[in-house]
Formats: structure tokens, C-alpha cells, sequence
């Protein structure tokens, strides 16, 4: 049997929207909502593995409100087998998402597990860790390149101060970034085929969890800007004008 | 406890310890407030600990001589439960956030993520994080006892130093061998101030046109002002710098006094990783360029006639 591949994703506000606050909590119902770019790259890296392994089968996960299911449509037209969505209205904190997904990647069989390496909702960079602990196994996050034979998966990935070049026996959890790989898109044909693709629902309280963090509120944060904007045809003149701007009103240089 | 796992590099506690220890003194929970310095040959990080905690927990091991998650999410975890810590705190550096979690699994514990403000009161923690790319706030309170908490580099204020030493104790550990086989490293070893921990950054963007250009303006620029490198996805991609340099969703969180941004357009990808600069300052030709928005001073012009001029004005 071929490989069993994990890809967790996550809905997002597309980056170009602006974000809103209705009751202090973040209100997405009139935003443009996506699958998030940073999940996008471990579904490719996915179907890569697909293509030179056709017994490969590709899994889509969402955990997240119903609304997700069309962020796990678009996981298929660009390629995933199938998508399962666990279903749930409460926010939910990121130990938690993750040992669901733990338990799916279980039941699944999963041998390698992909996710964003900070996705733009929560901005949490605890996900892939907090799969890959409770499943036991390890982790490489932030990889700039991956090369998988038989069952040793090589590459490189960022670390505090530099980079590293890894090899680890699957199985293992992924967590991508841009600049890994180039997503593709979604065909029209694949779009087509994709509406015939299995989409399974789990409702979340069959996993007998519940959140370990309460989500008090949400604020935007605004920070004011001075906003003095100056011409600069003449480039020794404005660069005087910003010498004196940091000297004088600003007392950061001396 | 509070357990505190010590930042350091090159012998010396990194600035994110300092402020770590800040936020423990803050906290407003009971308890000692307790370093742990995990290492090989850390002796020297073990003194300069000993001025900021109660006491000090040294694991001056082979095995620990360069960091695993793994190996570093076992070490924390069996320390802060032989030493019953009720809240562990861990650097929100690359690799904190990335062991974090794995200690909140093991402890069965909430973990409250880069967070930038926190309190204990009425028997709870709460506390504030960013979100949605750095443009909200969160405020969340832990639905247990014991939490594991990660600290947003430059949120809280350094800690300073106290004249009496606190005791080291000598701690053994039973840890797993690493599972990821480390086939070679790179570090960049920068003569600079750390990225983080700078008071100026000056950066670049695709807009400087190549990495000669580059290194020409930023470098000469940042020299000038004793200031750290940063970088745009853009150039880090292109190979004109090193990843470690990258500010971003996807590299740093800076939060210096001032940041130039030189030929940077101001994704939010981008703005995520420095919106919260006290001042910044951006050159741009296009007037229209989204990081005007967030600039406190601004110039429409072309990046290679300003700054040669800056750099000549400042020698
Ligand atoms: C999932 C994901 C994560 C990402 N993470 C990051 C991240 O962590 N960090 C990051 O930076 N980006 C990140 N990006 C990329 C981001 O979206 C932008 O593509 C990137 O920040 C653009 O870099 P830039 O400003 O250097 O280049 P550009 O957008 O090309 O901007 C160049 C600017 O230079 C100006 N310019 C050109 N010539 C001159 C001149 N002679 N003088 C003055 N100005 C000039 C132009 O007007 C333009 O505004 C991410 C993207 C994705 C999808
Ligand atoms: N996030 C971290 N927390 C605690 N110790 C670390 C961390 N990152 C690296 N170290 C250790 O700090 C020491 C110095 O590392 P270096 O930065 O490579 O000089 C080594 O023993 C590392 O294993």
C-alpha cells in the first residue's frame, strides 16, 4: 500500500481583506475567506509525492466551523483525494485542534503530516509541534526543501540563527512556508472532479475535548502614525530633512 | 514554581531571558522564579542567571550541547513536573515556539502563545496575543492550573539584575535520543547586534535592485547607525541575503525604536513582522506603496540617491 498523506489546513481572511470586530470577537461573515497560502505549500509538496507515487493517497483536514468545508473544496480541485471536516462552532485553542487532528491522523493511518508553519488566523506556530507530540513523533518545521526516498524524507529547514539540512524516517509532521515549492492551481476539470470527491463530516464533540483556552475578546490594534510624507526629487535635500527628523524630534540617533 | 527556560548563545543570556524574567516578576503568582539553563559547557550562563532568579537550575550536559525539540521539550517537561511549576515560561524565539507546544502536551497544560501582556488573578491566567498577522489583539484566559506560556520577543521590559546570587543546583536528565538526524548546520554568526534585539533596524526591499546594491545602502546605512540587517521575503529569496535576516510572518518579529525600510512595498506578510516599531521610516518611489500607511516619515524618491546622501549626512 502507498503513502497515507495528511494535510491540515486552516480558512483564512484573504490577506488583502481588512479584518472586523462585531461583540469583540473577529466577525469574518463578510470577508472573502481562503484556504491559507502557508497550508497551501505542504498540500503541493503532498501531490508531488503523488505524482512520482500513484498508490499515494492525499487526505484533506479541517477543523473549524462549517463555512471551512469550502476552503477543503478548493484542497481538492487543486488535487487532495478526499477531505474530512471536524466540525465545530466553538473557537477552539491550538493543543486542542491539534490532538483532534492526532486522533484523525491516527484512525487514518497516516505516515506524514503536513501544516502551515504560522497560519494567518491565529498566527500560532504551535500546530505541527502539538500534532507530532501527541502522535509521538518528530517534527520538522520551516522547510525550505524536501526530498522524500522510500521512507527517509531529506531537506532543509530555517532555525533560530540560520539553517539546517535534516533526514528523518517518516513518520513525521511537516510544517511549510513560501518559498518551499510553487503551488499549483486548481484546474477547471479538477474543479469538476472535486465536487464528486468525498467530503466526510465528524462532529467535534465525539472527541470528548473541549477548549483549554477561553477567547476573551479581540481588538484591532491601531497604533498612530505620524504619516509625514515628503517628496524626495531632491535626494541630498530630503535626505538632510530626515537626518534632522531623527536627530531632533526623534532622539533615537545621536 | 516559575519555571523560566533560559535564552542564551555564545555564553551569554540572550535579551528574551531578561524579559522573561520581567514577566515573571509580574505575574502576580506565587512561587520561586526559577531559571533553568539547559546546555552543554554553560557554566558561565548558569552565574550571569543566578543574578536574575531565585534560584537556578543547571543541566550541563553532552546531550544537550546543540538543541532538539524533542530533547528540549523532555528536559522542561521533567523539570517542571519534579518541580511542580505551575507556569513555565519559554522564549518566543524560533525554537521556543516550536518546543512549547510539546511541553504543553506533556503537561497536559494550555499554552498561551508569543504573548505580550499576562496576569494571574482570581485563580486564572489571562493573557494577550496577537492575531490575524499581527493586526488584533486576543485576550485569553488558561482553563487550568498549570500553563505553559511562550514571551513575544520586546513586549516585556528587561529585568534587571539583582546584587545577591541566587543558589545553582545541578539537575539530571533522562532524555530521548533525537529522532532527526542534523546532516549539517549553518549559523550565521553576524559581527551585528542581534536582529531582536536592536534599538535600529534598517532593511531592505527588491527595490534596492540587486544584492550589491544591497549591501552597499543597507549595510552602509545600518553601519552607520550601529543597527541590525533585515530583509523582505523577496530578497531572501532571491539569495541576495540569508534567511536569518528575513523580517515577516515567515522570519522575525522586530519591535525596535526605529526601523528604516528601505524599497520595501509593506505586504502584511512583511508588516506583521515589524508593525509594532515605535517609528518607522520608509523611502519608496511609489508614493502609493502600502507602507506609507504605517510610516511615521516617509519619502517618495528613488532609495539610490536618499540614502547615499543619509549615509554621507551621518559619517
Ligand atoms: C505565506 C506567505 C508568507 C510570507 N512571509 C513573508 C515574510 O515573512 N516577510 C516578507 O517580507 N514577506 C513575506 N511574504 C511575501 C510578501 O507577500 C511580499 O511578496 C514581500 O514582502 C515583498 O517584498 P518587497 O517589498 O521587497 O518587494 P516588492 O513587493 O517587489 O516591493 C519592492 C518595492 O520597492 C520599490 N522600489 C523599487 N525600486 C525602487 C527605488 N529605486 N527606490 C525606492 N523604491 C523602489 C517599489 O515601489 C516597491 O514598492 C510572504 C508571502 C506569503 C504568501
Ligand atoms: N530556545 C532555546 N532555549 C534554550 N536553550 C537553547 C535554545 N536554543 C539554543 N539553546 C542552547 O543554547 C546553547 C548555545 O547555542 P548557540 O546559539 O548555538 O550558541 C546551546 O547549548 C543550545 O542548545
Amino acid at each position: 500500500m502507498g503513502l497515507r498523506i495528511l494535510s491540515v489546513i486552516r480558512q483564512v481572511l484573504d490577506a488583502e481583506e481588512s479584518v472586523r470586530i462585531k461583540d469583540g470577537m473577529v466577525d469574518p461573515s463578510s470577508s472573502k475567506l481562503v484556504l491559507d497560502t502557508m497550508d497551501e505549500y505542504g498540500l503541493e509538496e503532498a501531490l508531488r509525492i503523488r505524482d512520482a507515487q500513484p498508490e499515494t493517497e492525499v487526505v484533506a483536514l479541517a477543523v473549524g466551523p462549517a463555512r471551512c468545508e469550502e476552503a477543503l473544496r478548493t484542497a481538492l480541485a487543486i488535487g487532495a483525494d478526499r477531505a474530512i471536516l471536524v466540525e465545530t462552532f466553538e473557537p477552539l485553542d491550538v493543543i486542542t485542534v491539534g490532538n483532534v487532528a492526532a486522533q484523525v491522523a491516527r484512525k487514518e493511518q497516516s505516515d506524514l503530516i503536513f501544516c502551515g508553519g504560522q497560519e494567518a488566523d491565529w498566527d500560532s506556530q504551535a500546530f505541527g509541534a502539538a500534532i507530532a507530540e501527541y502522535l509521538n513523533w518528530p517534527q520538522l518545521t520551516w522547510t525550505t526543501a524536501l526530498n522524500l526516498e522510500g521512507r527517509t524524507l531529506t531537506g532543509t529547514h530555517d532555525i533560530d540563527e540560520g539553517t539546517e539540512s535534516f533526514s528523518v524516517e517518516l513518520p513525521a509532521v511537516i510544517t511549510t512556508q513560501q518559498g518551499l515549492c510553487e503551488p499549483r492551481y486548481p484546474t477547471l476539470p479538477n474543479i469538476m472532479k472535486a465536487r464528486k470527491k468525498e467530503l466526510r463530516r465528524e462532529s467535534f464533540e465525539s472527541f470528548g475535548l473541549h477548549s483549554r483556552l477561553k477567547f476573551i475578546r479581540s481588538e484591532i490594534q491601531v497604533k498612530e502614525r505620524m504619516r509625514r510624507i515628503v517628496d524626495g526629487k531632491d535626494g541630498s535635500a530630503a535626505a538632510q530633512q530626515l537626518v534632522e527628523f531623527l536627530r531632533n524630534e526623534t532622539r533615537v540617533i545621536g | 514554581m516559575i519555571l523560566i527556560v533560559a535564552e542564551h548563545s555564545n555564553g551569554k543570556l540572550n535579551k528574551s531571558t531578561y524579559e522573561m524574567t520581567q514577566a515573571a516578576r509580574d505575574l502576580g503568582r506565587e512561587g520561586p522564579i526559577t531559571l533553568l539553563v539547559l546546555g552543554s559547557g554553560v557554566a558561565p550562563v548558569a552565574t550571569q542567571a543566578a543574578l536574575l532568579a531565585d534560584q537556578v537550575l543547571v543541566a550541563d550536559l553532552p546531550a544537550l550541547s546543540a538543541y532538539d525539540p524533542e530533547v528540549w521539550a523532555q528536559a522542561v517537561a521533567q523539570i517542571a513536573r519534579e518541580g511542580e511549576a505551575h507556569t513555565v515560561l519559554i522564549g518566543g524565539s524560533r525554537s521556543g515556539r516550536e518546543y512549547s507546544p510539546r511541553v504543553a502536551v506533556k503537561l497536559d497544560a494550555p499554552l498561551m502563545e508569543a504573548v505580550i501582556s499576562m496576569k494571574f488573578a482570581d485563580d486564572t491566567t489571562v493573557a494577550e496575543h496577537y492575531t490575524l498577522l499581527a493586526r488584533v489583539v486576543e485576550r485569553v484566559e488558561a482553563q487550568a492550573p498549570t500553563v505553559v506560556v511562550s514571551i513575544h520577543p520586546g513586549a516585556f521590559p528587561p529585568a534587571s539584575a539583582r546584587p545577591q546570587a541566587a543558589e545553582q543546583y545541578d539537575v539530571d536528565l533522562d532524555l530521548p535520543a533525537p529522532r532527526v538526524v542534523v546532516t549539517e548546520r549553518n549559523t550565521i554568526k553576524s559581527k551585528r547586534v542581534a536582529l531582536q534585539d536592536a534599538d535600529v533596524v534598517v532593511a531592505g526591499g527588491r527595490g534596492l535592485g540587486s544584492a550589491e546594491v544591497y549591501a552597499q545602502l543597507v549595510e552602509g546605512l545600518a553601519d552607520q547607525l550601529g543597527a541590525a540587517v533585515g530583509a523582505t521575503r523577496a530578497v531572501v529569496d532571491a539569495g541576495w541575503r540569508p534567511y536569518s535576516e528575513q523580517v515577516g510572518q515567515t522570519g522575525k518579529t522586530v519591535q525596535p525604536k526605529l526601523y528604516l525600510a528601505l524599497g520595501i512595498s509593506g505586504a502584511v506578510q512583511h508588516l506583521s513582522g515589524m508593525n509594532k516599531s515605535r517609528l518607522v521610516v520608509a523611502i519608496n518611489r511609489d508614493q502609493e506603496a502600502p507602507i506609507f500607511k504605517i510610516a511615521d516619515y516617509g519619502i517618495v524618491g528613488d532609495v539610490k540617491e536618499i540614502v547615499p546622501a543619509i549615509i554621507e549626512k551621518l559619517k
